[in-house]
């Protein structure tokens, strides 16, 4: 049984450790084929987990899934922190994302890294983030989580600067490690928070104790829930510390698929809902919390409508829509979180995919042999592109999918998902509905303008015209992801909840709020409204490469979201700068003349005293012997004074 | 005048010549010699004082001393050979290379 509730993360390890040691003298198939099946291993245990789980009575299961090695890990003092795991309902359905989606993610990039001359590395890295991933989603306590949170984030940083040769895709690496770890201290702070409080990081003792306690807000309550989120807040890339997302976007597009818009970022999300019992007794951080979100979302959604480059522009609606999960989750709303957040790696990865095939297809020109020359377009700039729809009418088809579900147009998934927080916020915040609102409108335009700019009109550059689709180890994963896009909308159908009583099961609260049709339409017509108003902004927006875009008419406000609000700008010339001079001063003046002064002071000073006394050893033997006798003549004198004096 | 202090006497002169020696000659050879001055007036002192309290430690010693320093003798007069034979001189102000 625990060999078996392990497998999940034994088999990537597994598939790493065959690659790393023998990729070496094996051909790039066999390889993308060992860490594919690897996952694909992981996901149908986990389907057998969850299967098996399901069908046990619900009082069952929490014994059933709760698995714990024989040595503890950590037994210091009070601490005894075991390997322990927890297989249940909300795991299980983790599990079953992301290892799903990771799977279709692998089998893409087999593609997409065909030729690279890191390929070994990229699936090594790939099957180590599945692993570490899959650790933090069936942790049992709070420091195995953790430990998984920092894994899946040390992959996150060796992905992002996978193309280290670059020195701009080594920073954008060290950015979002070095954000993350802001997070990452409010992380760990909560975690011994709670050990203080509870004695225990097993979640079951944690969220047990909780349970039995009627008070809210207290103090510490207050103060574990919020160090908690400021950890979600780094990992989930919200404001104040989203900057590190966008630039994630250095690394390959698989990376950017699976890590930074399917699985890790969306690993706050899960940590808030597991432990949804103690922000249940926090009511002051879910205000904040709610406007975190709901203003991550905003501001997000506003910036993504000014970016050209494609990845930017999935990256900052990525940022948006974890505002949305996370604002779901400060309402009580874990269900439609969850929820959210699995309709949002299913059409999300597929968005960044296709993208990804369209900037592969983009740089066919220059990879073929026939290629006119090397072109110096930039293949990710949407400027360039225009027209692909009939270049990659597979990836254009796909792309549509994705688009129409991240703008919410029933019946794609991504209707439903938004619905149901949608209905939440109405019910029981109005100010993070009204936010939400004008965040979907934005989102729907923006998707709109991309869709429009990438696959209509007329190609304007060489590299566009010669644009060709995909090979199938490509396409067929993203067949697959669209198809879930389409339908994912039934897992939580509205007036059925097959998520939510799944969830419930386990305790996550669930209020089953009953379809709203005026909701449903408002949001439906806004969607297409949105999509029609991009629709008649862009369609003959741009001709050439060179044209600027419509919204560039609004001056300074255009500007201001080009800038990304200048939130980063900000960050550059205010903390880091203040950061660096801070170091230059500690290193150029207080350890160059503080530290090392006063070292080299002591050689000094002994130096000076020795050359004193080094004079008297000069050499000459008569001297030496008078310094002898003389000492003998005081020893012998001091005696007969003492001898005469007694 | 008891029948000590002459002994002593011609002890400290005998003792003092050879510091003065030792201190102003250059001639290894010569301060050699000296040393050897000095040793012989701590065996007189010796003796001396031996016969008059009557004791045979003082008898013993001289002994020993003039082992020690016919082991001297041995080991100086090889070692100043050597340093004529590579230096041609045996000042003593010229062995300065050891100096720090």
């Amino acid at each position: 049984m625990q060999l078996l509730t392990l497998s999940p993360i034994l088999f990537p390890l597994l598939g790493l450790l065959i690659n790393a040691a023998l990729g070496r003298r094996m051909s790039e198939k066999l390889i993308g084929a060992i860490a594919s099946l690897a996952v694909v291993a992981s996901f149908a245990v986990s389907l057998y987990l969850f299967i098996g789980l399901a069908g046990l009575p619900e009082d069952m299961r929490a014994a059933w899934g709760a698995v714990e090695l024989g040595v503890p890990w950590i037994q210091a003092g009070e601490l005894t922190v075991p390997f322990g795991f927890q297989i249940d309902e909300l795991s299980t359905t983790m599990m079953l994302i992301v290892t799903g989606v990771s799977a279709l993610i692998h089998i893409y990039s087999i593609g997409y890294m065909h030729g690279d001359p890191r390929f070994q590395r990229f699936f090594v890295y790939m099957n180590l983030f599945v692993a570490s991933m899959l650790v933090l989603v069936m942790a049992g306590n709070f420091l195995l989580m953790f430990v998984g949170w920092e894994l899946v984030g040390l992959c996150s940083y060796l992905l992002i600067g996978f193309w280290f040769s670059n020195i701009k895709n080594a920073e954008a690496g060290r950015k979002a490690f070095v954000v993350n770890r802001i997070g990452d201290v409010g992380f760990i702070l909560g975690i011994l928070l709670i050990f203080v409080t509870f004695g225990s990081l097993n979640f079951s003792d944690v969220f047990g104790a909780a349970e039995m306690m009627s008070a809210t807000n207290t103090p510490v309550m207050v103060a574990i829930t919020l160090l908690l989120f400021i950890g979600a807040v780094g990992k989930s890339a919200q404001i104040p510390l989203f900057v590190w997302l966008p630039d994630a976007m250095a690394g390959p597009t698989p990376v950017s698929a699976l890590i930074h818009a399917a699985t890790m970022v969306t690993a706050g999300i899960y940590m808030m809902t597991r432990a949804h019992v103690l922000y249940f007794l926090a009511p002051d951080t879910q205000t904040v919390v709610a406007l975190t979100g709901a203003i991550t979302a905003l501001v997000a959604g506003s910036i993504a409508l000014t970016q050209f480059d494609i990845k930017k522009v999935l990256a900052y609606s990525t940022v948006s829509q974890l505002g949305f999960m996370v604002a779901a989750a400060s309402m009580g709303a874990y269900v439609a979180g969850i929820f959210h957040l699995g309709t949002h790696a299913f059409f999300k990865a597929l968005l960044f995919l296709a993208a990804g095939s369209v900037i592969h297809g983009m740089e066919h020109l220059r990879h073929s042999k026939s290629g006119h020359g090397v072109s110096d377009t930039d293949p990710q700039d949407m400027r360039n592109m225009g027209g692909l729809m009939r270049k990659m009418p597979l990836t254009f088809v796909v792309f549509l999918i994705g688009a129409l579900s991240l703008a919410g147009v029933p019946p794609f998934s991504g209707f439903f998902s938004k619905d149901e927080i949608m209905l939440d916020a109405l019910k029981h915040n109005l100010p993070v509905f009204v936010i939400l609102t004008v965040t979907a409108v934005f989102t729907a335009f923006y998707v709109g303008r991309q869709l429009i700019m990438v696959f209509f009109g007329k190609p304007r550059t060489k590299d566009a015209d010669h644009a060709q689709e995909s090979a199938p180890v490509m396409t067929v994963p993203l067949i697959i992801l669209a198809f879930f896009s389409v339908i994912a909308g039934v897992f939580n159908l509205p007036g059925v909840g097959t998520l939510g009583h799944w969830l419930e099961s386990m305790g996550v609260h669930y209020e089953a709020l009953p379809f709203d049709i005026g909701v449903a339409a408002l949001f439906t017509v806004l969607a297409l409204g949105a999509l029609g108003l991009a629709w008649i902004v862009y369609r003959n927006a741009f001709v050439t490469a060179k044209d600027s875009d419509p919204l560039a008419k609004m001056g300074g406000v255009y500007t201001f979201l080009k800038r990304a609000w200048y939130i980063d700008a900000f960050y550059q010339g205010v903390i880091v700068k203040l950061f660096y001079t801070a170091s230059s001063f500690l290193s150029r003046v207080f350890d160059l003349e503080g530290i090392d002064g006063l070292v080299n002071g002591t050689g000094t000073v002994v130096r000076d005293m020795s050359m004193l006394l080094r004079r008297a050893q000069n050499g000459l033997v008569r001297s030496y012997g008078l310094m002898m006798l003389l000492g003998v003549v005081l020893v012998v004198a001091y005696f007969v004074v003492s001898a005469m004096t007694r | 005048m008891d029948t000590i202090s002459p002994y002593i006497l011609l002890s400290a002169v005998l003792f003092a010549m050879g510091a003065i020696g030792v201190l102003t000659r250059r001639n290894a050879i010569l301060i050699f010699m000296c040393i050897e001055l000095m040793l012989n007036s701590a065996n007189l002192a010796f003796v001396a004082f031996a016969k008059q309290w009557g004791h045979l430690d003082g008898q013993m010693f001289v002994f020993f001393v003039m082992a020690v320093a016919a082991a001297e003798v041995a080991v100086g007069l090889a070692l100043i050979v050597t340093i004529f034979k590579t230096r041609n001189s045996t000042n003593v102000d010229e062995l300065g290379q050891l100096k720090g």
